[in-house]
């Protein structure tokens, strides 16, 4: 069981991210946990500044514009 | 586990040898058809049932001419931002302002604003990473000024619709601003108005991102997304854009635009901008009108005045700001803002 986090404010791209993050582990078939962070501050203290971005268990793997499919599958592998 | 999932070249699209040479073919036909408009709208404003030299069809010929023109640009200058803002982040901006303190911090912030890529949506997020990092209040207002106000799309269109000149003036002192408020209020010592929990934060923790190598292709890839992003959300910005520059263009008379908005009324620079900072649109949508109020006889500073209080002071980045500034520093950078521009209008106005 993954914890993924996706944070952004809740704008359109973000939703798309959460989206992708969920397609992408049912493909694989991995077990994740979806948690969407929309506040600013808890955001910032993650330490993104462009959003959409992504952790998986604690570790922030991508940050500022759509993740790629590719890397993305990547992430949630390993 | 395969190598391949580190490969992203490999997962979806074309082959590299597409884009190399897709790329230039689509940017030369581009040009091409650039180069064609002027003959293609007056045919299909001659389709139009009316005479080409009235109101209506002058506007037709402005509006017919301006949509394909402007969306060319636009989609060219996005693409190559785009490309361009590939080698730069957010991230990388924070660790270069990071180290400098000195007086210098405020026109490299500015200069960072304009080639960095970032959306108004996640500014509160860049507004805290960069304070907690140590990064100058100032410094950081340098860096969000220039942002919208020096955009290159605006750049672009100014240098397409209304000239190389009037693009120069507006980068000279778009970026002049930027530096100038963000010294001014790094001096006036503001801190104190920030929110409170902003205050408390200590240096949050780099974000400590895996650097990514990106290959030529990828930058291209990213170019075409900004593309797709940026031209599918301002589409309909640059129409109404357009119309109402069309619709100044066909039917306001000189004489009536000569007394609003000309050199000798001195009063229309504040008004100028009083009207354009709740007037939210990009510079796509307000490049239209400023070509159709100069070719009016507008006096520049007043429609410098006007664009930069539209594209550089927005009332919804505002609300989103307030999140991390108490309104009495959301209102100082307006008025500090706000006084650039009105000095930027009044001089050209006086000067030409």
């Amino acid at each position: 069981m993954k914890t993924v986090k996706v944070y952004g404010p809740g704008c359109a791209r973000c939703a798309t991210t959460e989206q992708m993050v969920k397609d992408a582990a049912a493909k694989l078939g991995v077990e994740i946990e979806v948690e969407k962070v929309t506040d600013a501050r808890s955001i910032a203290m993650a330490g993104v500044m462009s959003t959409p971005g992504i952790s998986v268990d604690g570790k922030l793997v991508h940050a500022g514009g759509l993740p790629d499919a590719g890397k993305l599958e990547g992430w949630l592998r390993t | 586990m395969t190598t391949e999932i580190h490969d992203p070249a490999r997962h979806r699209g074309a082959p590299d040898w597409l884009w190399y040479a897709g790329v230039p073919v689509v940017g030369v036909v581009l040009y091409l058809l650039y180069g064609q408009l002027i003959p293609i709208s007056e045919w299909v404003t001659a389709l139009f049932p009316v005479a080409r030299n009235s109101h209506t069809g002058e506007a037709i010929a402005f509006f017919v001419y301006d949509v394909p023109k402007v969306l060319l640009l636009l989609t060219g200058i996005v693409f190559v931002t785009g490309v361009l803002r590939s080698w730069f982040s957010p991230e990388k901006t924070r660790a270069i302002l990071a180290g400098k303190r000195q007086i210098w911090g405020y026109p490299l912030a500015s200069l960072l604003g304009v080639l960095t890529p970032f959306c108004s949506c996640s500014s509160v997020p860049l507004f805290i990473g960069f304070v907690s990092a140590g990064i100058p209040l100032g410094v950081t207002f340098s860096f969000l000024i220039a942002g919208p106000m020096v955009g290159p799309v605006g750049l672009g269109l100014l240098y397409g619709l209304v000239g190389w000149e009037i693009a120069t003036i507006y980068l000279v002192f778009g970026f002049t601003i930027a530096t100038v408020a963000g010294f001014i209020l790094g001096r006036m010592g503001l801190e104190r108005y920030l929110q409170d929990w902003v205050r408390e934060l200590n240096a949050g923790p780099i974000g400590d991102l895996p650097q990514e190598r990106l290959t030529l292709v990828d930058r291209l890839k990213m170019g075409l997304d900004q593309v797709r992003e940026i031209v599918g959300k301002v589409w309909i910005w640059v129409l109404v854009g357009i119309g109402i520059g069309a619709a100044i263009h066909g039917y306001v008379p000189e004489a009536v635009m000569l007394r609003i908005m000309g050199g000798d009324a001195w009063w229309s620079v504040p008004a100028a901008v009083v009207v354009g900072v709740p007037m939210y649109t990009n510079a796509a949508g307000v490049i239209p009108i400023v070509e159709a109020l100069l070719g009016k006889g507008a006096a520049l500073g007043t429609t410098l005045a006007f664009m930069m209080s539209v594209i550089a002071l927005s009332l919804p980045e505002m609300i989103i700001l307030k999140q991390v500034l108490k309104l009495r520093l959301i209102a100082i950078f307006i008025a500090v803002v706000a006084a650039g521009i009105l000095a930027t209008g009044f001089l050209f106005n006086a000067i030409l």
